[in-house]
């Protein structure tokens, strides 16, 4: 993005205006791109892909009704949202209560800066990328915590101070995971360790010894408890705590915790992908198109991101809500020291010669095409096993 | 049990658990959802899957109506009101109106027991949705028509025949209080 605004500076394009007038204007039209163009409908289509498929994982249909199969749903929904009546309670804080949904917002959109969806295709490529994702995801604490004590409730105070504790908590697994990784790459940069990888699985970091397997499943549990999704959204646990820190929220307030919620799936996805996954490497068979590349780039990081999105939906639809001492047990008695093994073995395995490590890496990948195989076994028996009445047709 | 062999064996445990719920909803992407989609995607009427014997919104066959009034005079919350009066051109009795007020309804079926000819009876239509209440009264007799009159022991007119028929199979099989016997039949 710098080095295409650079380009057009020195062409002449903007007549001599100031570089920093330049680089802010970019900035605000780049944030307005990627949020219009990209973040809002994805989120938007995210929430009604989610409701799909958790409806039909609990033999439902879900909302098909606005436009072809309902996917103009969340139009719908923001719609409805805009025109209801902006509610600020009296006894809420009037200052901070209609600040932090923004907060929130502002935590998960930030992200996006960081974000590779092709070699080229990034807004900014920080040398420090990945410390920075984890930076302003913290944020979204803020928001929430924000939230929560500003509403006057109390409900809306224990669904705040459970997400600050859980956030905290599973900050550290997720740290510790992606260590390993920025070990093994020797980089933050986001494009530099998606450039330590190559395009087939056995190149991934997820497959480069069974330790880094180990840490990508614990990467994306903590994600999850990060990004407040079930089985750890005690913070909006509605048995419990009605609606947790949204309980005053409505209308368009309302919807922009959502929207951090749903977009906030595919950063977890995107940021998955990045470390582990091989991000946007295609193979070379590309390089002499770079148009066809390119695309071939963003539609590999897209599909991949987009599969880690579907299956936290399914995770969703999987797992009942645990407790919060459940949930703080799994993270500090489980996750931290697992974390731990998880790096110490990648370190060990850094000193191992790169034969002997490959042969590792096999096996890892050899155990998960295993799992995979046995997985579809299952699936096949329990559908067998309920003797159903078949519906493949994705729609209805 | 040791420490560390319970704390593996958590581990596994929820591993396993996970796996194997994961793959059960995953399988669900493939059956056919339990939801019916009322009420227009479904491949037939709702109203033609009900049984018979199904209270709907009542429904009157005027032309086999002989104005007994029972079924205005057993109705419990008057929901049925009936006007007949003598039409002088003609010397016969008309009916002038027949409504019943769906809104009062309690669908107890007490009229369509009482009537001689089955002309009232149960429909096994239920959407009575309207913008007032003024349009949940059912007009049977938009306009002044004859009382059906059955001839001593002569033939029905051919075209009632159906209609009479109707109105007694519906008496006999569906608003006796047995059920035409039914239950009898069911005990042996």
């Amino acid at each position: 993005m710098q080095a295409f605004l650079d380009q057009l500076i020195q062409d002449g394009a903007f007549a001599g205006l100031p570089k920093e007038v330049v680089y802010a204007i970019g900035m605000v039209l780049a944030a307005v791109v990627v949020l219009s163009v990209f973040v809002a409908p994805l989120a938007g289509v995210t929430s009604w892909l989610e409701r799909r498929v958790w409806a039909r994982m609990q033999s439902r249909v879900g909302p098909n009704r606005v436009g072809p199969q309902g996917i103009l749903q969340w139009l719908a929904d923001g719609i409805k949202n805009i025109m209801k009546e902006d509610i600020i309670p009296a006894a809420a804080d009037q200052k901070l209560f209609p600040l932090a949904p923004y907060i929130v917002f502002m935590g998960f959109l930030c992200a996006f800066v960081v974000i590779p969806f092709g070699e080229t295709l990034i807004v900014a490529d920080l040398n420090i990328g990945i410390l920075y994702i984890l930076a302003v995801t913290s944020l979204v604490v803020v928001g929430i915590l924000m939230a929560g004590w500003a509403s006057n409730n109390k409900w809306s105070l224990l669904g705040g101070m459970r997400s600050a504790a859980q956030i905290v908590s599973y900050e550290i697994p997720a740290g510790l995971s992606v260590l390993t990784i920025v070990f093994l790459a020797g980089t933050l940069s986001m494009q530099g360790i998606i450039k330590a990888q190559g395009w087939g699985p056995w190149d991934w970091f997820i497959f480069h010894n069974p330790f880094t397997f180990c840490a990508f499943f614990l990467f994306f549990t903590a994600a999850l408890a990060e990004g407040n999704r079930t089985p750890f959204d005690i913070p909006e646990a509605e048995s419990e705590l009605v609606a947790g820190y949204v309980t005053e929220y409505s209308g368009m307030r309302f919807l922009f915790f959502f929207f951090a919620e749903w977009g906030n799936l595919y950063v977890i996805g995107a940021v998955a992908t990045t470390l582990f996954m091989g991000g946007w490497q295609v193979p070379a068979f590309f390089d002499g198109y770079p148009v066809l590349k390119g695309v071939a780039q963003f539609t590999t990081f897209f599909l991949k991101a987009y599969f880690w999105v579907f299956v936290a939906m399914w995770i969703r639809a999987t797992l009942p809500r645990v407790r919060v001492d459940q949930l703080m047990g799994l993270c500090w008695k489980y996750m931290v020291p697992l974390s731990f093994v998880c790096l110490l073995g990648t370190i060990g395995f850094m000193f191992i010669d790169e034969i002997s490590r490959r042969v590792f890496g096999a096996i890892t990948l050899g155990f998960a095409v295993a799992t995979i195989i046995n997985f579809f076994r299952r699936v096949g028996f329990q559908f067998r096993a309920a003797k159903p009445e078949a519906y493949w047709k994705p729609h209805i | 049990m040791g420490v560390l062999t319970s704390y593996v064996k958590d581990i596994q445990a929820a591993i396993a658990s996970t796996f194997e719920g994961m793959s059960i909803t995953f399988s669900h992407l493939m059956r056919k959802p339990m939801t019916i989609q009322y009420p227009d995607k479904i491949p037939v009427p709702i109203q033609e899957t009900l049984p018979l014997r199904y209270r709907g919104i009542l429904e009157v066959d005027l032309d086999i109506c002989t104005g007994c009034l029972a079924c205005e005079r057993i109705c419990p919350i008057t929901c049925i009101t009936i006007g007949i009066d003598m039409n002088k051109e003609t010397k016969q009795r008309q009916f002038t109106h027949f409504d019943i007020d769906v809104c009062k309804c309690m669908y107890c079926g007490l009229c369509s027991e009482v009537c001689p000819t089955g002309a009232i009876r149960h429909s096994q239509e239920f959407e009575g949705a309207s913008y007032n209440p003024a349009g949940l009264v059912r007009h049977f007799a938009p306009e002044p028509s004859n009382l059906y009159k059955p001839k001593k022991g002569g033939e029905t007119e051919p075209k009632l025949i159906t209609k009479v028929d109707i109105g007694l199979k519906y008496l006999d099989e569906f608003a006796t209080p047995d059920g035409g016997g039914a239950a009898e039949e069911e005990a042996k």
